[in-house]
């Protein structure tokens, strides 16, 4: 049987890929067809039973209800406020390990920066519930400099996402910087280039893109989060408690898959346009 | 090195600082799970133990761990058949669409986790009719968790290359023979790296876990945010917090030294 297997590439290919495909492009990818197709149907209010008629309801709903547009537009600049953050920490501490620090040392700050990716979200966000809380680190460093304390709210909710994220950003600029010869620094510098002209102009074209490929994490992680905000923003609402509450307490699936599209072709836009700057390559 | 002494300067002090931020945070838990006073009064007027035997007791947290336990180990086996099965399939064949395949494994965990979830939940409830419990917890964690494995074993058959089986199909070994004695051998740190880093991340996993694990199966992250917001309960969630955070270490430092670099680490999240 096993010889038979050998002279046959075409069955063995099949017999190796047919389990996974089954499982990933079958039963994984039809449920995520039929949540969107979900999403065109709609809901007795009466009796909670989803009527499988087309609709565009839902969509209906989600463009022209004001408080839905408000929350569209908090989670999106959430999300970009979170990912300018993360690019910004991250690109020193990428440049100090890339090409200041010796290889003993950069290898102990590349374990020391994956650690936390590794630590429980949940953990994580939690906390910087402490940090935030009455009488944590935060507000004792703002009372001590007689400033009012942030407090539980969109602020908090903005640093511990940012914080969550830090680890997606820094290694892609890490991994960039790594690629970029130590002598084209050296070649910039021999021209006549002071340091501040060299990281304009030498290390941020490489940089750049490294960004926009760590954003796709940031970007796409703060779409669809609920927890964090539950966690550290009071009573703000950010697209994945809509859809949170949809599914449970409202139990109203069409309308919580209309919702969650938003940010499945916010992202696939997002995608389609980092494509076209030739960022995908520096995954 | 080009860059300036004054920018080195200010580049390494960025670097501690940074470096703080980030622990900063993880250090301030672990010193309150010792901290005798129940919320957290800083600076702590003094330490005590107390809060670790009361978690060390604690049956809802106890079984919420026990079943992350029993989810993670079920969901990782899954997850190096099928990673394994895919990284050999794309690795050592060429046919239309392996590009597609692999975006296929990563997009569990490129979507939004709340899509994953929501989508699950439907597919589970309404067409296949399934029960939320344990059993669907395990399916969806075992979706997102293939890609780690998969990301180790292919990066492993793409060192090893094809010359040492193919000495060995000569020399009159069967497929069998070969992959028992050649290829596994050759992959196993591979897939013990992939192992252990599909296990951490089924056992951190909360947002898809929300909403495939039913009414009656708790894991320890669920636990943990059901039980956030009660005072009553807060020293003993901050010392299964702080317990947390000393295990994940764990799986990094060993899935590093497996794998030998640790840039494979970030590469399965």
């Amino acid at each position: 049987m096993m010889s038979s297997l050998h002279r046959h590439p075409r069955v063995r290919l099949g017999l190796l890929l047919g389990p996974p495909i089954l499982w990933l492009g079958v039963a994984y990818l039809g449920a995520l067809a039929a949540l969107f197709v979900t999403a065109l149907w709609s809901q007795n209010s009466f009796t909670g039973v989803i009527e499988r008629e087309w609709t565009l309801d839902s969509f209906r709903t989600l463009f022209t209800v004001e408080v839905y547009r408000t929350i569209a537009l908090r989670t999106i600049g959430v999300a970009l406020l979170v990912t300018l953050i993360d690019a910004v920490v991250a690109f020193p501490i990428a440049l100090y390990m890339s090409k200041v620090a010796r290889p003993g040392l950069r290898r102990f700050l590349l374990v020391a920066v994956l650690m936390p990716l590794w630590a429980s979200y949940l953990v994580k966000a939690y906390a910087w519930r402490g940090m935030f809380a009455e009488g944590g680190l935060v507000s004792s460093m703002f009372e001590a400099v007689g400033l009012k304390s942030p407090g539980f709210g969109l602020t908090a909710t903005v640093v511990t996402l940012a914080y969550l994220w830090l680890p997606y950003m820094i290694l892609p600029i890490y991994a960039g910087l790594e690629r970029l010869p130590d002598s084209l620094l050296e070649a910039s510098a021999d021209l006549g280039a002071k340091t501040p002209q060299t990281i304009r102009r030498v290390i941020l074209p490489v940089v750049v893109p490294a960004m926009v490929a760590g954003s796709i994490f940031t970007f796409s992680l703060t779409l669809g989060d609920y927890i964090a905000v539950r966690i550290v923003g009071g009573t703000n609402q950010l697209l994945g408690n809509v859809v949170y509450d949809n599914v449970g307490a409202a139990n109203n699936l069409p309308f919580a898959a209309a919702v969650a599209t938003i940010p499945v072709v916010v992202m696939l836009g997002y995608l389609a346009a980092v494509r076209r700057t030739g960022a995908m390559e520096s995954l | 090195m080009t860059i300036s002494g004054p920018t080195r300067m200010v580049l390494r002090i960025l670097t501690i600082v940074i470096l703080a931020i980030i622990y900063i945070p993880l250090l301030l838990v672990l010193v309150n799970s010792f901290n005798v006073n129940k919320t957290f009064a800083w600076p702590p007027r003094d330490f005590t133990l107390e809060w670790w035997r009361r978690a060390a007791e604690s049956q809802g947290a106890l079984d919420a761990l026990w079943v992350s336990v029993r989810v993670g180990l079920v969901a990782t086996v899954i997850a190096l058949v099928l990673g394994t099965m895919i990284a050999f399939a794309l690795q050592r064949f060429s046919f239309y669409g392996r590009d597609s395949v692999s975006l296929l494994v990563i997009l569990p965990i490129a979507l939004p986790g709340i899509v994953t979830g929501i989508a699950l939940n439907n597919a589970f409830r309404t067409i296949f009719g399934f029960e939320l419990g344990f059993g669907t917890i395990v399916i969806a964690h075992a979706t997102f968790c293939i890609v780690t494995v998969f990301n180790n074993v292919i990066a492993r058959l793409r060192r090893t290359g094809v010359h040492l089986e193919q000495a060995s199909a000569d020399l009159g070994a069967s497929g069998f023979t070969t992959f028992r004695l050649v290829t596994f051998p050759l992959i196993r740190s591979a897939l013990l790296a992939g192992g252990l880093l599909a296990f951490a991340l089924s056992f951190d996993e909360i947002i898809v876990t929300t909403f495939t694990a039913g009414a009656n199966q708790q894991t320890l992250p669920i636990w943990i945010f059901n039980n956030l917001f009660r005072p009553n309960q807060a020293p003993i969630v901050n010392v299964v917090a702080a317990a947390l955070i000393v295990f994940s270490v764990i799986p990094v430092w060993l899935a590093q030294k497996l794998s030998g670099d640790a840039e494979s680490l970030g590469a399965g999240r």
